[in-house]
């Protein structure tokens, strides 16, 4: 019997995969639902998109208007089927890296950008967009996302929980919680782990002695998936399904093998660490080139449609640079804003303060 | 009327509090079946359904990163952390969002949650199960932090912890479990955040909180044998602290000792006496003087108590304000010669 659970648990032997790198069908396993061609062309208007809002957003950091940027060019597969999966009801609980996905998801880029130009924490509403605060200390997002997931549950409904998570992220404690959790109290929440590759400088293999990191999951009683995270395809099945599963109260996990193309952040070198052959062997496994190649192969993508495309990125790059250009309007007095529901004495004495200062300094 | 035990006045609140809200849930490690180790929610599953009173995996950080996104799927969660210095692998959870969402949100998100920490020695237990952490929780803002000394409070600062919209740390003086008053337990609904003045005096003020309120009031009650009058303000609660109370007293009577059961250095105490300088300077007819643990770990049990700040010590303090120049390294356990 318990053979019988863990065959149900485990991945499959190799990573998902419906489409080769040069964008032909391969055969993937039996099993999943493949999205239809018109899902498809919206993944790849979504994914160019993305890939110039990534752009856009990298050259932001150079001109000095973005604190940091981590980029996740090369990862447009993942985000843009977490995105696209999801419906309105849905939460998402995003990383640092997934800035992507939440513009996909409907966001206003510079709302998602707040966080990191450095005006404030958050800077949209998360009960409004279902999407929780981007979350800088590794994993702890993924415990959130279980407790959710388990109070959306319990409200009855049968919305559901993506959770975005990193390869050295699962390293930590609160993911393997959070998993344990899920399982324990059949919690609707899927995990993705992105797996690009790299902690920072770290290379999965000083991360994980697990055959894929997918396998983490059996221990816990989740069943678990690993994919191609470069083969669109392969994204919305395994997410969809993993969905399902998800929302009739049994967690999901999955690892996504992508890569990513640019440094860690715009403060990284990325030469002390890896070598330039290895960045170009995974740009021949570009994602949005591989959904394009597909899409024309099989006559479903015209000039005209990836022009379309690409006029909406420019567009959305526009507006971004035209708005993030404009300096933000902060005002100091908010620092005491929201630390408590009613402030404490000494917080309002320390906001007299401020006020005073600043008074002094406009006179 | 029967006397009440603090367990059984904290366990009431959580009853009342759970029927008063169908949204007030308890989890954490053995507090279904069993009670908790120290049976403050015993029965709560019996009487109220594994729904609302569960185990959890033995997992502190789980349990409080699974109360936070609870919370913001419309729960009040009162978790219970078994032991103090367990209570530490939640801690980034604790400091690093349960603190923050509401600010980092701009106040669109606020996570509603009481964590209660048994907290504090002088039960005989072995280590790692008689830690006074108050100062790593007092020090992070956006966490309020209470403690209660007697029995009525007990209930009082439980069901108000429970009603506040911020996320409130609620340390149980583990020794007090099993102090007893004859008293009819009363939902009064005020903020947290005020003080109590527990004996009023003139010559001195003592003030103290948690399990340090009984030591104070016995040397109080010593003291006034001896003709001098300690007024014993018992802080209840630390975030949000009440400056009024206490400067007002210590105005009027020119002297204090600050009594706390933590470790000296940096400890909660030195807030207090720090606030109070800034305040009362020219009120003060001595320096305040601090009584706290000694700056070690926690000792083994058959050691405990030449750790813990006795009735004598402060007594010992309160003859200090009478009051020399000379340094007396006494009782600056704070100070790291
Ligand atoms: C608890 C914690 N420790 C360390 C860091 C610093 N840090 C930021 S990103 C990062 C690497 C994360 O790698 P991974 O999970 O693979 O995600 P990726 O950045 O590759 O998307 C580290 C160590 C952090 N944010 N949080």
């Amino acid at each position: 019997m318990s053979d019988h659970i863990a065959t149900d648990l485990l991945p499959s032997a190799t990573p998902v995969r419906y489409l080769a790198e040069d964008g032909t069908t391969v055969d993937g396993p039996a099993g999943y639902t493949l999205p239809s061609v018109e899902e498809l062309r919206d993944a790849h208007r979504r994914m160019v998109v993305g890939r110039r809002f990534d752009a856009q957003s990298t050259a932001l950091t150079k001109q000095g208007r973005l604190a940091v940027y981590p980029s996740s060019r090369g990862q447009e597969a993942c985000q843009i089927a977490a995105a696209m999966v999801l419906r309105e009801d849905d939460w998402l609980f995003p990383t640092y890296r997934d800035s992507m996905a939440m513009v996909s998801r409907g966001m206003d880029p510079v709302e998602v950008l707040t966080l990191l130009r450095g005006d404030a924490h958050c800077g949209y509403d998360p009960n409004a967009a279902r999407v929780a605060p981007q979350c800088t200390p590794l994993s702890t997002q993924t415990l959130h996302a279980t407790g959710l997931a388990y109070a959306l549950r319990r409200n009855g409904t049968d919305s559901a929980v993506l959770a975005l998570i990193g390869d050295g992220a699962t390293s930590e404690g609160d993911f393997h919680e959070a998993l344990n959790f899920a399982a324990v109290f059949e919690a609707p929440v899927v995990f993705l782990v992105q797996n690009n590759k790299y902690a920072i400088s770290v290379p999965l293999d000083k991360q994980s002695a697990a055959p894929s990191l997918a396998y983490k999951g059996v221990g816990y009683g989740v069943r678990s998936e690993q994919v191609d995270g470069n083969d669109p395809v392969a994204m919305l099945a395994v997410l969809h399904k993993a969905f399902e599963h998800a929302r009739a109260g049994a967690p999901f996990l999955i690892e996504a093998h992508t890569y990513r193309i640019e440094a860690h952040t715009n403060a990284d070198d990325a030469t002390r660490y890896r070598d330039s052959a290895e960045v170009d062997r995974w740009l021949d496994a570009d994602p949005l080139a591989r959904l394009e190649k597909h899409l024309r192969g099989i006559g479903a993508l015209t000039d005209e449609d990836v022009a379309e495309a690409q006029a909406e990125g420019e567009r959305l790059a526009a507006d971004l640079r035209s708005r993030m250009n404009a300096d933000p309007h902060l005002d100091p007095m908010a620092l005491f804003d929201h630390v408590y529901a009613r402030p404490t004495t000494q917080l309002v004495e320390q906001r007299d303060l401020l006020a005073t200062e600043l008074k002094a300094q406009e006179g | 009327m029967a006397a009440t035990t603090m367990a059984q006045a904290l366990n009431r609140a959580l009853r009342d509090a759970m029927t008063a809200d169908e949204r007030v849930l308890v989890f954490g490690e053995d507090v279904g079946q069993l009670g908790g180790v120290f049976r403050i929610t015993d029965g709560l599953t019996r009487d109220f359904g594994e729904q609302r009173c569960f185990d959890t995996p033995l997992a502190e950080s789980g349990i409080v990163g699974f109360a936070l996104g609870m919370a913001m799927g419309g729960y009040k969660p009162v978790v219970e952390m078994q032991f103090d210095a367990f209570a530490y692998p939640a801690f980034e959870q604790i400091t690093s969002h349960v603190a923050k969402m509401r600010n980092r949100t701009r106040g669109h998100l606020s996570v509603p949650m009481v964590i209660r920490v048994p907290y504090a020695g002088g039960i005989g237990g072995v280590e790692h199960h008689c830690d006074s952490s108050e100062a790593y929780y007092v020090h992070t803002p956006g966490l309020k932090v209470v403690s209660p000394a007697t029995v009525n409070d007990a209930y009082t600062l439980l069901r108000e912890a429970i009603d506040d919209p911020d996320p409130v740390i609620f340390m149980e003086p583990k020794k007090l479990y099993w102090s007893k008053e004859d008293i009819e337990l009363r939902h009064v609904d005020e903020p947290l955040g005020h003080a109590a003045i527990r004996r009023h005096g003139k010559d001195a003020t003592l003030i103290a909180y948690g399990p340090s309120v009984p030591v104070a009031l016995q040397a109080a009650a010593a003291a006034a044998e001896e003709g001098i009058e300690l007024e014993v303000i018992d802080l209840r609660s630390l975030v949000p602290f009440d400056d009024d109370t206490v400067m007002r007293s210590v105005r009027r009577t020119g002297r204090c000792v600050v009594v706390q059961e933590a470790s000296g250095f940096a400890g909660f105490g030195a807030e207090i006496v720090a606030r109070i300088q800034e305040r009362c300077f020219h009120s003060l007819a001595a320096p305040v003087i601090r009584v706290s643990g000694f700056d070690i770990p926690y000792p083994p049990p058959m050691l405990e108590h030449s750790h813990l700040p006795s009735v004598d010590r402060v007594l010992d303090a309160v003859d200090r304000l009478q009051f020399t120049d000379e340094p007396d390294h006494r009782y600056l356990t704070g100070a790291h010669s």
